[in-house]
């Protein structure tokens, strides 16, 4: 099994409306690899997210997905963005969304064969999604939308799945779920993850590595690499506590900290 | 009045497909500004000696694409209202100064399909075919990109081109059919089937053609009330539109309850066997 | 001054009643024009337009006074619109469509029936394009308690209006009868449309509601100078096209002169694209109080339809 860089992010800069809001990021995800994308609210997740995605311009620097510059990854991307507004009324269940999956790309009329309909059946029982598969998209919960949603991205076997804040308005038990939900198929298809969250804790039994982004810098690496006092408070430019009580990790900086004063240095990537 | 039951036809079934879209996509004002832009464009065409399908054909355009890039910019659909009035006003304007004032009015905002004539039947026929055509290719990418604009970004479509090509096949089938059933049926043939269909079926493709199928309906029994009352048909029309929406919706209120009502007593059976 | 008001003008009662009704139209629609610009419900606005032609053309063919027609179908729409569709955007529309749809089936009955009931014409031209010089003036001091009633009760419910646009969530949590107040509103929109339908006619009254409101919003966010320079322009554009429709009659000796409504729609655009013009922002910006925002300090909602970039 090859080894190779499934995402490539190189010095990646990108501003909006005249404030920096990537600066310098640079890190690569390895196929298979379970990464958490981990920053405060408004730190830029999603506009890290969109670059790779090819949604969002970028001013610096070079990204590559599978070997590929952006322009041809298609296949190679799965999405799963954090909130998609479905109307009840709108006549789609959840099978119709998934089969979309294999080909909404394409012209014309949906000619599905049976083998791509139990393709569809197999990978809404991956998601645990079977029970609901035929109830219309919009009438679903926030929960099990996200799982169709997840079932419609995977099923063209991409090689990158990304999420944008998956776990944002879910309560605890939920979290739990679709973050052992995400490391099975993960596994099980063999699908590196990137998936953007402003809380690590429910992500550390199962990242492989985790991207810390703050004031628009990133530091990469494994979780016991990254998240330490010394990594950190070099990331914020000022003195943070790393605490680890009981398995939970907490990032404490002092207060009345000023953040403006960053000294200038490189990003950190450890390994 | 063969002429009327044909060229009816065609309109039902491409008022039923693209109006499918134009409820999935929320387009309800778009479907109702263009159409009045077209009243305008035909108006001053006909002032100016023009062929007046120019007229409907350039301003149906002209409208469409406005109010794409209208919605682009975020801008509110209060701009699409005045717009819309502008035209109206304009095309009444237009129309007040040439000596047929009224029934001209009444002609491009109600229709005439009684009155139509067999040479209009092969334009409307190829124009249909040619937004239906469009809508066919365009069915996949205009689903998902009607749905979940970002994940189809995600997958190489681009939203922007699909939105702008759905709202020329808006324009073009609004050019081909105002002539013929007049500017409001049109948008009440694009609005009501489509609603209707999709409480009655949960699947997409089933529900396209249940769209066009209640379409089909109400215009033939539109045309054939109005062939014995003399009443226009724009009134029959709307009237059966209504009457189908009231009773999808009933029929949706009640399979939902239904289903709750099924779930529940699921539940209790479940409970039960996990007490035994 | 001769120049501009021709010869009988002040003189003339018509004229007297037409500035009156004029007037009233102009701020009933401006106050409750700024709401529904703010409110995202121009569309519902615009098919309230069309359902009062249905009305006003049923009362022509009855018999009964166009107002009535005009402000009967009005409250039924709004009714249907606000039983029908929920608070889910996407369904509001298609609710609107469907009402819309209905109404201008009737409006297509009436208008046909209106038509070949009398040989002459004019019923379209009065209900579609209004009647502002021929109205009776009896009319007027009902305008008048109706639109002071509406008002009031805008003013009542203003606040939990403004708040409901924001988010439905946050209403609801504010434990608001958001059902109540969605209605209430949609019959004041009814009132409004109703009411100015008799002026300057139900398919170009779009413009008085909706004219004047998007103006002024664009000049500030200050939603109490809105309302004030959307009636301040609202009052303004009428009064100058009733001057103008009659001078028109003089200037252009031919034929009839143009119908009111025709000029002060026409003037109603140009005010709006005036006030597009950067000049005419900055100048505004710089005058305006924006200490109270039209939306207060809250939290970006996180529908997709949010304060309307006009």
């Amino acid at each position: 099994m090859s080894d190779h860089a499934v995402l490539e992010v190189e010095r990646l800069s990108v501003s909006i409306a005249g404030r920096n809001v990537l600066d310098d990021v640079s890190f690569e995800i390895r196929q298979g690899e379970f990464t958490g994308l981990i920053g405060s609210n408004g730190v830029g997740k999603t506009t890290l997210l969109r670059s790779v995605l090819g949604l969002q311009r970028i001013d610096a620097g070079e990204i590559r997905v599978s070997g590929e510059s952006l322009g041809r990854r298609g296949r190679s991307l799965g999405y799963v963005p954090q909130k998609v507004v479905l109307d009840p009324d709108v006549p789609m269940r959840a099978r119709d969304l998934v089969a979309l999956g294999l080909d909404g790309d394409r012209y014309g009329f949906a000619r599905r064969t049976k083998e791509q309909w139990a393709l569809v059946e197999q990978m809404l029982e991956n998601v645990d999604a079977s029970r609901f598969a035929d109830s219309r998209v919009g009438a679903l919960s926030g929960g099990e939308q996200q799982r169709v949603l997840i079932a419609h991205a995977l099923i063209s076997r991409p090689e990158l799945l990304l999420l944008d804040e998956p776990l944002a308005n879910l309560d605890p038990a939920s979290v739990q779920e679709i973050v052992a939900l995400l490391h099975r198929v993960a596994h099980e298809y063999q699908v590196a993850v990137l998936l953007s969250a402003h809380e690590m804790n429910a992500l550390l039994p199962v990242m492989d590595r985790i991207v810390y982004l703050t004031n628009g810098r990133a530091a990469s690496g494994t979780t016991e690499e990254v998240v330490r006092t010394e990594v950190l408070s070099k990331l914020y430019g000022h003195h943070v506590d790393v605490l680890n009580v009981h398995g939970r990790v907490f990032v404490i900086a002092e207060p009345g900290q000023d953040n403006q004063d960053i000294p200038e240095h490189p990003n950190l990537t450890v390994s | 009045m063969v002429n009327a039951w044909l060229i009816g036809t065609i309109v039902a079934v491409v008022a039923g497909v693209v109006g499918f879209f134009v409820v999935l996509r929320g387009a309800a004002f778009a479907a109702h500004a263009i159409p009045n832009g077209a009243f305008a464009g035909a108006a001053g065409a006909n002032l100016i000696g023009l062929n007046p399908l120019l007229g409907l054909g350039v301003f149906s355009l002209g409208s469409a694409l406005g109010i794409g890039t209208l919605g682009r910019k975020g801008r509110s659909d209060a701009v699409t209202a005045l717009a819309l009035v502008t035209m109206l006003a304009l095309g009444a304007a237009f129309l007040s100064q040439s000596t047929e004032y009224e029934p001209q009015i009444f002609s491009l905002l109600f229709g005439e399909i009684l009155g139509v004539s067999s040479s209009q039947i092969v334009p409307v026929a190829v124009l249909a075919s040619v937004c239906i055509l469009a809508i066919v290719l365009l069915y996949r990418p205009l689903l998902l990109t009607s749905l979940a604009p970002e994940i189809a970004a995600a997958r190489g479509i681009r939203p922007h081109v699909v939105d702008t090509l759905f709202l020329v096949v808006l324009a073009c089938s609004t050019t081909m059919t105002v002539p013929v059933v007049g500017a409001f049926l049109i948008f009440t043939l694009m609005i009501g089937p489509p609603a209707a269909a999709r409480c009655f079926s949960d699947r997409p493709g089933t529900a396209l053609g249940g769209s066009v199928v209640i379409a089909l309906l109400t215009l033939w029994a539109a045309i054939a009330c109005s062939f014995q009352t003399n009443w226009p048909v724009g009134f029959y029309v709307g009237v059966f539109s209504g009457a189908w929406y009231g009773v999808a919706r009933a029929y949706r209120a009640g399979r939902r309850a239904r289903q709750v009502n099924a779930t529940l007593h699921e539940n209790r059976r479940l409970s039960a066997l996990a007490a035994l | 001054m001769h120049l501009l008001f021709e010869p009988g003008f002040f003189a003339s009662a018509p004229v007297r009643t037409a500035v009156l009704l004029g007037a009233l139209a102009a701020v009933i629609s401006a106050v409750v024009g700024v709401f529904t610009v703010v409110r995202g419900q121009s569309f519902a606005g615009h098919a309230l337009t069309d359902v009062a032609t249905a009305g006003g053309s049923g009362a022509f063919f009855a018999g009964i006074s166009p107002l009535v027609g005009f402000l009967g179908a009005g409250v039924l729409g709004a009714g249907a619109v606000d039983l029908i569709g929920v608070e889910r955007l996407r369904s509001r529309d298609i609710a609107t469509g469907i009402v819309l749809s209905v109404a201008t089936g009737f409006a297509a009955l009436f208008l046909f029936l209106d038509t070949s009931k009398s040989a002459t014409t004019g019923a379209t031209q009065q209900i579609l394009f209004g009647s502002i010089f021929t109205v009776s003036p009896s009319i007027v001091p009902f305008v008048l308690v109706v639109s002071v009633l509406t008002l009031i009760v805008l003013g009542v419910i203003y606040r939990p209006l403004m708040l409901s646009s924001l988010s439905s969530e946050l209403a609801a949590a504010c434990g608001i009868g958001l059902r109540r107040v969605g209605l209430l509103f949609m019959l004041t929109l009814a009132i409004a449309v109703g009411i100015s339908s008799v002026a300057i006619g139900s398919v170009l009254s779009t413009a008085l509601l909706i004219g004047p409101a998007a103006t002024s919003l664009r000049l500030t966010k200050n939603l109490r100078t809105a309302v004030a320079v959307a009636i301040a322009l609202g009052v303004v554009t009428t009064w100058l096209g009733v001057l103008l429709a009659y001078d028109s009659f003089y200037w252009i000796p031919s034929s009839q002169g143009l119908p009111v409504s025709f000029f002060i729609v026409a003037l109603i655009l140009f005010a709006y694209l005036v006030s597009g013009v950067p000049a005419v922002r900055r100048y505004s910006a710089g005058l305006s109080l924006d200490n109270h925002l039209v939306h207060p300090a809250v939290p970006a909602p996180t529908t997709k339809r949010s304060t309307e970039a006009i």
